[in-house]
């Protein structure tokens, strides 16, 4: 009899699974433990107080990101508990024998950006990390997701996981994105109609020929923000996109066809089926931005600010009106002629090379407008010597940008990177929550071309009738 | 870690949905290096003005809500980031339950690292707790209590409200012992030292 098809995340999930003890949550096996200084201190107290080491120092990589400033690093950091979470980070991985790419590292910057670009995440791995953004490396064809601290302690001391087994949910989008509209657009587009639980207890497997004909920058930032879904891991198969990005990086297999042959056995079997399954047409998307204090409170750029008290269901009206309060914004506004004071181009989701070279291309001969404030933070150090090296950032800092380091920066304004209260920002990155970028700041998740286009207009532009120079 | 068997408690209302965890601890207090101390930033931003001063207008901030320990709340409650502080700020504020018809993944794991109960339950029993919350404060009568018990997997009040809840049969039993997962995994040791023996070549 021949075995029953079998998802990507189903044959992840086997070939994982530790042992299913009677009465217990099942124990998952984890092959890549990415670590930051934000989530991991405790963590390593719980070990050092209980007398444990970390297990697989090997499989564990640590890097500083969320606190660091994007700032001239030979500085010292002004911040003195920023520093202390930093330094803490350092002497754990001294002590506990973990990989640190520390500030003065080459390879330094965003987990999620490091981790795909060394070649760490590979297709068929399992792996964590004290970060709800871990989704990114389902990109490859992992099953990637984050964890608390208290979890981060239990791998560090285990090398595995307590995991119920989640459900699976299908996102195919079909058809092809027409020009100007991007992998960014596609999934605000997704999470505007999924809501942002209508993922949760699930793992999305991203299917269809739009996800199949995406880079593998571009199917980094679908995964990376499946959680705004409330899908804690989202996933693409591998295909030859895959491989050829993984060819040749650091870590990548060193046998890299035997490699390969089998990472090819892992994209889900003819008549697989999933707990749930909804089909989106690439062609319905347009450039997204959204309006209120969550990622799914989005519309297209063609589209007005929406009146929440029309929202069929209480809650979504009670938050669309909370959301357009503090947004400082009013009903049937249109989107385009919202006025913006700050840009950022960065982060897990948008500050990669491509996303850079997506945004310096509209940026290209023209000014930042003179209201605003405009600045871009590559993803890792690698990002940041690539895009110099194509110029990029002399088209950036000659059009009025700010060209930083490394870091996680004002995606979420841990370091000196913030919004003034009632400033307007228009953000390549993941979460538009209240206060995300600093108290008062009020956030628009847009793509990278949509950001640049908005920094040169001092509002937000259809990208798709961008005069180009 | 603590055992959760059975716990009555004041309710405090948080009447929105989508409460993610950067309200429930904005990000300039992860810096910390310890699990304790976060309960005084718990909510900032809502629960303080500018100045500093309380803010009259939240919830959380009226004296009838003083000393609550089971908060109710609306769908979706802790969407948005990992980071336990969430969980660990609204123990250390003084919550041991938190009652609500839908949670975000993360946030619901995290809860049971830290001896607190996550409790589902319907829409329509979430509406009529607001509706009894509101009743007590509203009539000026005793703070609105509840008992809840984990062996029985029950929400009852002094009026009659009774429903049952379901929970992961390990998870409760954890809580109840208040048991060390680490400790409970690596009495499994034998099969993860078989499983990379197996891998050897991933591992």
């Amino acid at each position: 009899m021949p075995a029953t098809p079998r998802t990507l995340l189903e044959k992840i999930w086997d070939s994982h699974l530790v042992c299913a003890p009677t009465g217990e949550q099942p124990i998952l096996y984890i092959d890549r433990h990415l670590v930051h200084e934000v989530t991991s201190a405790q963590a390593f107290e719980g070990l050092r107080v209980a007398g444990r080491r970390v297990r697989q120092p090997a499989a564990t990589f640590a890097t500083p990101d969320h606190n660091v400033p994007t700032t001239d690093r030979r500085l010292p950091i002004a911040d003195p508990i920023s520093k202390q979470q930093i330094d803490t980070l350092r002497n754990n991985c001294r002590e506990f024998g973990v990989r640190l790419f520390d500030l003065d590292n080459a390879d330094q910057g965003i987990v999620h950006v490091i981790g795909p670009e060394l070649g760490i995440t590979q297709p068929g791995m399992t792996i964590v990390c004290g970060d709800s953004h871990t989704a990114t490396h389902g990109a490859m064809g992992a099953l990637a997701f984050g964890i608390g601290t208290s979890e981060v302690e239990h791998v560090l001391a285990t090398q595995t996981l307590r995991q119920s087994k989640p459900h699976s949910l299908e996102v195919r989008v079909d058809g092809e994105l027409f020009p100007g509209v991007t992998a960014k657009d596609m999934v605000l587009f997704m999470i505007g109609r999924l809501s942002t639980e209508g993922g949760t207890g699930y793992v999305i497997e991203y299917t269809g020929s739009c996800v199949r004909s995406l880079s593998m920058e571009e199917r980094m930032t679908v995964c990376n923000m499946s959680i705004e879904a409330g899908a804690r891991a989202g996933m693409i198969a591998p295909d030859s996109v895959t491989y050829d990005y993984l060819r040749g990086r650091d870590f990548s297999p060193r046998d890299f066809d035997r490699a390969v042959a089998q990472w090819e056995k892992l994209p889900g079997d003819p008549g697989c089926t999933f707990d749930r399954v909804e089909v989106y047409r690439g062609a319905d998307v347009v450039p997204q931005v959204t309006w209120g204090t969550n990622p799914a409170q989005v519309v297209g750029i063609d589209a007005e600010v929406p009146a929440p008290e029309n929202f069929g269901d209480s809650s979504d009206r009670d938050s669309g009106l909370r959301a357009l309060e503090y947004m400082g914004l009013k009903s049937g506004t249109k989107i385009v002629d919202i006025p913006i004071d700050r840009v950022f181009i960065g982060s897990c989701t948008n500050g990669r090379i491509e996303d850079l070279r997506a945004a310096a291309s509209v940026v290209q001969g023209y000014r930042v407008a003179a209201r605003v404030h405009a600045m871009v933070v590559p993803g890792s150090g690698r990002v940041k010597r690539q895009a110099e090296q194509e110029g990029l950032d002399r088209v950036f800092t000659a059009a009025g940008f700010e060209w930083r380091e490394a870091g996680c920066s004002m995606c979420l304004g841990m370091n000196p990177d913030t919004l003034a209260p009632g400033e307007r920002c228009a953000s390549t990155s993941n979460r538009n929550f209240e206060g995300r970028q600093g108290k008062g700041g009020r956030t628009h998740l847009v793509s990278p071309a949509m950001a640049a286009a908005a920094a040169v207009t001092g509002h937000f532009v259809d990208i798709r009738g961008w005069r180009y120079c | 870690m603590q055992p959760f068997v059975t716990h009555t408690g004041l309710v405090a209302p948080l009447d929105r949905a989508n409460v993610d965890t950067d309200q429930i601890i904005p990000k300039q207090f992860l810096k910390r290096i310890e699990r304790t101390g976060f309960g005084q930033f718990l909510f900032f931003d809502w629960r303080f003005l500018d100045d500093g001063s309380s803010n009259p207008d939240f919830e959380l901030n009226r004296p009838e809500y003083a000393g609550a320990s089971i908060l109710l709340a609306r769908r979706n409650f802790g969407c948005g980031s990992s980071r336990e502080h969430a969980p660990w700020a609204l123990a250390d504020y003084g919550f041991r339950v938190v009652i609500a018809p839908t949670f975000a993944d993360i946030f619901f794991s995290n809860c049971f690292q830290n001896g607190m109960l996550p409790i589902r339950l319907a829409e329509e029993d979430v509406d009529e707790l607001f509706r009894r919350v509101a009743t007590a404060s509203e009539a000026g009568c005793e703070p609105y209590k509840l008992h809840v018990d984990l062996i029985a997997c029950t929400v009852v009040d002094e009026a009659g409200f009774m429903r049952t809840f379901s929970i992961d049969p390990f998870r409760r039993t954890c809580l109840l012992e208040g048991l060390d997962n680490i400790a409970l995994t690596l009495q499994h040791m034998d099969h993860i030292i078989a499983w990379e023996a197996a891998h050897a070549d991933v591992v």
